[in-house]
């Protein structure tokens, strides 16, 4: 509105190349930028940083006391404390998109599994690759024994409920340009469709994701062609050993959005009502004007190791860890919300923490065929071959072969 | 037919038939094959000690930045935390965050300023945590680095090195265990080389270093903590390698065998069992360098056995083992006596679960059982 009005005003008096008497001109690179006589370079550590917005404080009390309380009920508070494994960010961020909604994560995110439905049944059957893994019938979530354990995927094609995430991708940030893809093909059939309720796609990554060129080029054209995706920004701290200082200079991830032209704001992720309502914004207004990206970057701190191989130590001290576990964590935070509203005690912890841990059941390994299954959409002739000839050896030689581990046995190379 | 050399983990199965060994389940899970060499008693021979891969990578970088002031190291993790695989363990301590750095998870960003500052005279080593996530960065590598010297009428050096892990490694699956020997060894203007022992490691990454176009230096994490002997010359610091030089491993009459990085271990190992089981004598070569190709040897190698097999860890289609089966032809059809044969990884995305990675590349008995079938025993 304000750029239209004054594009009027000036355009009566000289054309658009600013000759005569003006305060702008409408560049095409910056349509509504002064004129200054004062040379000074914008410098950001000049700007004020980005605020983190908070709801609970480290003590579980809401900060802002004229505001009500969060809007969830607490049945699903509780689902949400169950479900957190290590960060409050992606429980809570997953919370606020819909059963439709599209999510491309990266692989600190199976909270965001859980919270759509992954159980730790599905997890478990993942990283032993046993016949249940791929469980395409059952609940179309298929993690593949193809896969590394966290590269799982669902297929969107299947009539049944899926978690609807796309695989995840090892290279880091890759996801991240696909997500603005995946939101422009669901803004396009959202509008072919209207029985279709308006979808957004969330997409997940860290803060050493947003280094790569893939982060830059996804906002740019996320932004250009208006599509609805939720960028969180997951900033803990450490990209392995690389902490935040040499990750980047400027005011986080956040301050990027903005350059972008990208609605962004920051939150306390250590805080799950903060990150939630401020997701729940983001899904809005991904979805307002037609569709357009939001950005939240979600600050905490990354507790762990950064995988099993790593030990954190070597670069950070063992206290700031400590301090960090103690002074401020989103599971104890929560808890503390939790146990002043009287929801949960120590009995009910320990409940809980012993029914998380009892081992799934085991399961037979897959059937023998999925050993040639999956490279390309229909086995090739060559493999079908190799089936038929392995499946007569398998049958000429019963005894050298111990098939009782494998799911169907012999039969398990036939189509299902 | 086809199909086996194309699919190896139902080649194996098929080929079982041959195999002198008793069958086994072919599902069970087989161990990594143990290099021959490591219980051969090099450690007692005078002045040679024993060192690994990784060991003498390192040594080669702290030589090389120590003789040479332009040359500096930068990539993820590689100063503070040592590398991901420990390569420059020590190296911040001892040459400062000037010549060892530290940089964002940015491989494009890092790949172009070590090729700018080549172009700008500096000889820069860029560590990549595997090659696979170099390719996030490949058109510096390929169109900026490789051609730029050609383009510029060669008035433009472009002196880097680019290295790290490459290959399969054990449970990275498909995007973490791919083998780019072929890849960059198709391309005019870079060199490709790829150790597999101790000495391979410091000479070739020396040479690669002070070569003054882009080399790439193609490593194996798995081969990091093998330890191999070496020799007293290849311990002092002028201890370099040749490009375009292969190393015949293991003398032989009856087959030769070609192989690079970690298969040549598994190959020497092979050629053992093929010793001790049929009483053949295959020769092992060593290729060190993918680009240039030691094709003199390779040939010279060819017209004495009469028989060739290329073992080597890529996928089976256009790779380096089709290179070499292509040169055969061409420069050593007559003195062929049976088809050159190729034992490459399968024609398959790596999978994950540890049965079928084993069943995806080659392994010692695959080598053996192979060879048994040229040789027609």
């Amino acid at each position: 509105m304000q750029d239209e009005r004054s594009q009027r005003e000036d355009g009566e008096a000289q054309s658009p190349s600013g000759r005569g008497r003006t305060d702008r001109v409408h560049f095409p690179g910056a349509v509504n930028s002064k004129f200054t006589s004062d040379m000074k370079f914008l410098k950001a550590s000049d700007l004020p940083a980005i605020p983190t917005y908070r709801v609970l404080d480290s003590d579980g009390e809401i900060v802002d006391k004229t505001r009500g309380p969060p809007d969830v009920p607490d049945e699903e508070v509780l689902t949400w404390y169950k479900n957190m494994l290590t960060e409050g960010i992606a429980v809570a961020s997953a919370a606020a998109l819909t059963p439709d909604d599209v999510v491309f994560v990266q692989y600190r995110e199976t909270g965001v599994f859980q919270q759509r439905g992954f159980t730790l049944k599905n997890f478990m059957s993942q990283l032993f690759a046993n016949a249940n893994d791929n469980g395409r019938e059952e609940t179309c979530l298929f993690t593949t024994r193809k896969a590394t354990p966290e590269h799982t995927k669902s297929r969107s094609t299947s009539s049944k409920y899926t978690v609807k995430q796309h695989a995840i991708s090892s290279p880091l940030a890759t996801q991240i340009p696909q997500a603005a893809g995946a939101a422009y093909a669901l803004k396009i059939q959202d509008l072919q469709n209207p029985n279709q309720s308006p979808r957004v796609v969330a997409c997940y990554f860290g803060e050493g994701a947003a280094s790569e060129g893939d982060f830059h080029a996804a906002l740019n054209i996320a932004a250009t062609r208006s599509c609805p995706v939720v960028f969180v920004c997951r900033n803990n701290g450490y990209a392995i050993s690389t902490p935040t200082l040499e990750q980047y200079r400027g005011d986080g991830i956040a301050s990027r959005g903005v350059g972008y032209g990208i609605d962004t704001i920051r939150v306390d992720g250590n805080d799950v009502f903060a990150v939630y309502e401020g997701m729940k914004e983001a899904r809005r207004r991904a979805l307002s004007d037609g569709g357009r990206p939001v950005l939240v970057e979600a600050m905490s701190y990354r507790v762990s190791h950064h995988s099993t191989s790593d030990d954190s130590f070597a670069y950070r001290a063992r206290v700031e860890v400590e301090d960090w576990k103690r002074r401020d964590n989103p599971i104890i935070r929560l808890r503390k919300w939790l146990e002043n509203k009287g929801l949960w005690n120590e009995d009910m912890e320990k409940e809980t923490r012993d029914q998380l841990r009892q081992a799934p059941s085991g399961r037979r390994n897959p059937p023998i065929r999925e050993a040639f299954t999956d490279v390309y959409e229909d086995i090739t002739e060559e493999a079908q071959e190799q089936m038929q000839e392995l499946k007569r050896i398998l049958q000429t030689y019963p005894d050298e072969y111990d098939l009782r581990p494998y799911k169907d046995g012999i039969n398990g190379l036939d189509k299902q | 037919m086809v199909a086996p050399r194309l699919f190896r983990p139902a080649a194996r199965l098929v080929s079982s038939r041959f195999a002198a060994a008793p069958l086994r389940s072919a599902f069970a899970q087989s161990a990594c094959a143990q290099s021959a060499l490591r219980v051969r008693g090099y450690a007692s021979e005078s002045g040679t000690k024993e060192v690994t891969v990784r060991d003498a990578l390192n040594e080669a970088l702290a030589e090389e930045l120590e003789l040479n002031e332009k040359t500096f190291i930068l990539g993820e993790e590689v100063a503070q935390y040592n590398g991901a695989y420990k390569v420059t363990r020590g190296l911040l301590d001892r040459f400062g965050p000037k010549r060892v750095i530290d940089t964002p998870i940015t491989e494009a960003g890092f790949t172009g300023l070590a090729v700018g500052a080549a172009l700008a005279g500096l000889h820069p080593i860029a560590e990549f945590m595997t090659f696979n996530f170099a390719m996030q960065a490949i058109d510096q590598i390929i169109n900026s680095a490789a051609k730029t010297h050609y383009m510029s009428g060669g008035i433009q050096p472009c002196n880097v090195t680019f290295r790290g892990p490459n290959g399969f490694a054990a449970g990275v699956a498909a995007q973490h265990s791919q083998d780019y020997s072929a890849w960059y060894g198709s391309i005019p203007g870079l060199k490709v080389v790829s150790p597999w022992s101790s000495e391979d490691a410091k000479g070739l990454l020396k040479a690669a270093i002070r070569d003054p176009n882009p080399v790439v230096v193609l490593e194996n994490e798995l081969m990091y903590g093998q330890a191999f002997p070496m020799s007293e010359a290849a311990q002092k610091n002028d201890f370099v390698l040749p490009i375009g030089k292969a190393k015949i491993e293991r003398p032989g009459s009856d087959l030769t065998i070609v192989s690079v990085s970690r298969c040549v271990g598994q190959s020497l190992s092979a050629a053992q069992t093929l010793k001790q089981q049929y009483g053949v004598d295959a020769e092992v070569i060593n290729l060190r360098s993918i680009k240039p190709l030691d094709v003199e040897t390779i040939i010279a190698s060819l017209k004495k056995t009469g028989r060739l097999m290329v073992v080597e860890s890529g996928y089976p289609m256009f790779g380096v083992a089709s290179e070499i089966l292509a040169l055969s032809m061409e420069y050593g059809f007559d003195y062929l006596t049976a088809p050159a044969v190729r034992v490459t990884g399968a024609e398959v995305p790596t999978p994950y679960a540890v049965g079928l990675e084993n069943m995806s590349f080659p392994q010692e008995d695959t080598i053996v059982t192979q060879a048994a079938k040229l040789l027609r025993l």
